[in-house]
């Protein structure tokens, strides 16, 4: 599903590259933790995937794709296959949940009867029913995130991304955000989440890939987040 | 395509930054307007040109026994010989198209007629006073005017030529000079309206960041994230338009119809050509808007 080869990503201004010859594979349905300190290649690695850097050196496959031999005006195509979620949330205030949710759907020109039928089905998915009129300052940061998971998943994407969900989130909520992430990687998605918190790598047993300084330094199957930290 | 999905997106642009709107509406209001009505003075002055192409002839008067003029008391009245000379020396110059010789006769029932109005005036006038004299018409008048008037002038029995071109050129000296300084003005407003349609949308593109950066990583296409910006700018210009049609309505039936009221001929411009330049400032509008709102995303909404 992800395939990274040799990929080295150097920005212009830094002397060091954020990522050095990574390797690695994701396949179709995964659950993979990515874990490191700041700075060691996480986000990097994220916007790579995304199309939105593009690598120095080596070469990227994203659902079969070569993004290298991806037009531009085809990347859109390529990022309605990939769900994201993030630290901030990223919800539009002036929109209540259902609008939110809905808006990710209304820009890639569905249809209203598709929308209507599907969003109402994400926002249980989710664990937000009773709520879809609510505004995000309404909501706690565990329901907005839940929201934002919603508006990521409402697509069914192959690949979900989630940078840090639970870094604004106290650790009982953050249960639940994992719960959700859970839930999506169970209906075949593949889920790549970069983060800090030890307590749910280490709870979840899944695949865990760390990094430091660019360089992958554990790939570890059933893995936990490691004594270090 | 969702239409409406589109055209909520734009209202909530337009509302947003409503005073850069507002400006964007006026100063394309303006330009659009200046350059109409620049194009309507080309309009009119090439009318009254052709009008004038046809009309005008040159008038060669002769002298009389009345006419105290120098030549004429210095040579006499015109002989019958320098009469024929004149004629044949005009007939044969290559600018002239006809020459018709006008009696002393025709010459005061003409006279006559034009000031019937004026009985006082005419009954001042005996028929001797007014002079017989030849009519030239020329294939060119506006160009030729000048060098058969030269040509002729002071020749024996002649007393002067008159064209009315010779007042005519100052006339479109002043419509040419007035609708030059009305394109420039024209000129410069619409590079102001090029920059605040610019800045307006650059604003606006400010302001929906979340919604793009949304639109972006959830794959929208990046017609979908610019065309409500573009369509935003182009309403902007459709409604300066608006008012531009309307100022120009009023440059037309107020300003240049008030003009023809001086004069006694008629080169008015008909309602054709002024909707023909309502819809030029119309095209002008909606692309100089949608040109410079397009332009403008492709530097600020980068895939």
């Amino acid at each position: 599903m992800i395939h990274f080869d040799n990929v080295t990503k150097m920005y212009p201004s830094q002397n060091r590259p954020a990522l050095e010859s990574v390797n690695l594979d994701v396949e179709k349905g995964e659950f993979v933790f990515l874990v490191g300190p700041s700075g060691s290649g996480k986000s990097t690695f994220l916007r790579l995937v995304l199309k939105e850097e593009r690598p120095t050196e080596g070469r990227i496959h994203v659902a079969g794709k070569d993004l290298a031999r991806l037009t531009n005006w085809k990347v859109p195509h390529l990022r309605r296959r990939i769900g994201c979620v993030f630290q901030d949330f990223r919800l539009l205030p002036q929109k209540n949940v259902y609008q939110n949710i809905a808006f990710a759907l209304e820009v890639i020109g569905k249809p209203r009867r598709f929308i209507r039928k599907v969003v109402p089905e994400v926002i249980d998915l989710v664990g937000l029913d009773g709520k879809r009129d609510r505004m995000p300052d309404e909501l706690s940061g565990g329901e907005q995130q839940r929201v934002a998971m919603a508006r990521a998943f409402v697509n069914r994407p192959m690949i979900l991304l989630a940078d840090e969900p639970t870094g604004n989130i106290d650790p009982a909520t953050s249960i639940g955000i994992m719960k959700v992430l859970d839930r999506i990687n169970r209906t075949g998605t593949t889920v790549v989440m970069a983060t800090h918190d030890a307590a749910i790598v280490d709870s979840m047993r899944k695949r865990v890939i760390e990094l430091e300084y660019g360089k992958v330094v554990r790939d570890q199957s059933r893995g936990v987040y490691g004594q270090a930290y | 395509m969702r239409a409406q999905f589109i055209f909520h997106e734009v209202w909530i642009g337009l509302r947003r930054n409503l005073t850069m709107t507002v400006a964007l509406v006026v100063v394309v209001a303006i330009s659009l307007a200046l350059l109409g009505t620049g194009l309507l003075f080309v309009k009119q002055v090439d009318n009254t040109r052709t009008y004038w192409q046809g009309k005008v002839q040159l008038s060669v008067y002769l002298c009389t026994a009345a006419i105290a003029s120098p030549q004429c008391t210095h040579n006499g009245p015109a002989t019958d010989a320098e009469k024929t000379q004149i004629r044949q020396q005009l007939a044969g110059l290559p600018q002239v198209s006809t020459v018709t010789y006008l009696s002393q006769n025709q010459a005061f029932a003409q006279f006559k007629q034009e000031f019937s109005q004026d009985p006082a005036f005419v009954s001042l006038t005996s028929r001797g006073d007014i002079p017989d004299s030849f009519q030239v018409r020329l294939k060119n008048t506006e160009a030729d005017a000048g060098i058969v008037a030269e040509s002729i002038d002071g020749a024996p029995g002649v007393d002067q030529v008159l064209y009315p071109s010779s007042i005519l050129d100052k006339f479109y000296k002043l419509l040419d000079g007035a609708r030059n300084a009305v394109v420039i003005i024209a000129i410069i407003l619409i590079i102001a309206a090029i920059l605040l349609v610019a800045n307006t949308i650059r604003l606006s593109a400010f302001n929906r960041r979340r919604e793009t950066s949304i639109m972006r990583l959830v794959g929208a296409s990046n017609f979908y994230v610019q065309l409500p910006f573009l369509v935003e700018g182009m309403i902007a210009g459709i409604f300066g338009w608006l008012l531009a049609a309307g100022l120009l309505i009023a440059v037309k039936s107020l300003g240049l119809n008030a003009l023809q009221g001086y004069f006694s001929f008629d080169v008015q411009l008909s309602g054709t050509d002024l909707i023909e330049v309502i819809v030029l400032t119309l095209i002008v509008g909606v692309l100089l808007t949608g040109a410079t709102s397009f332009l403008t995303l492709r530097r600020y909404l980068r895939v």
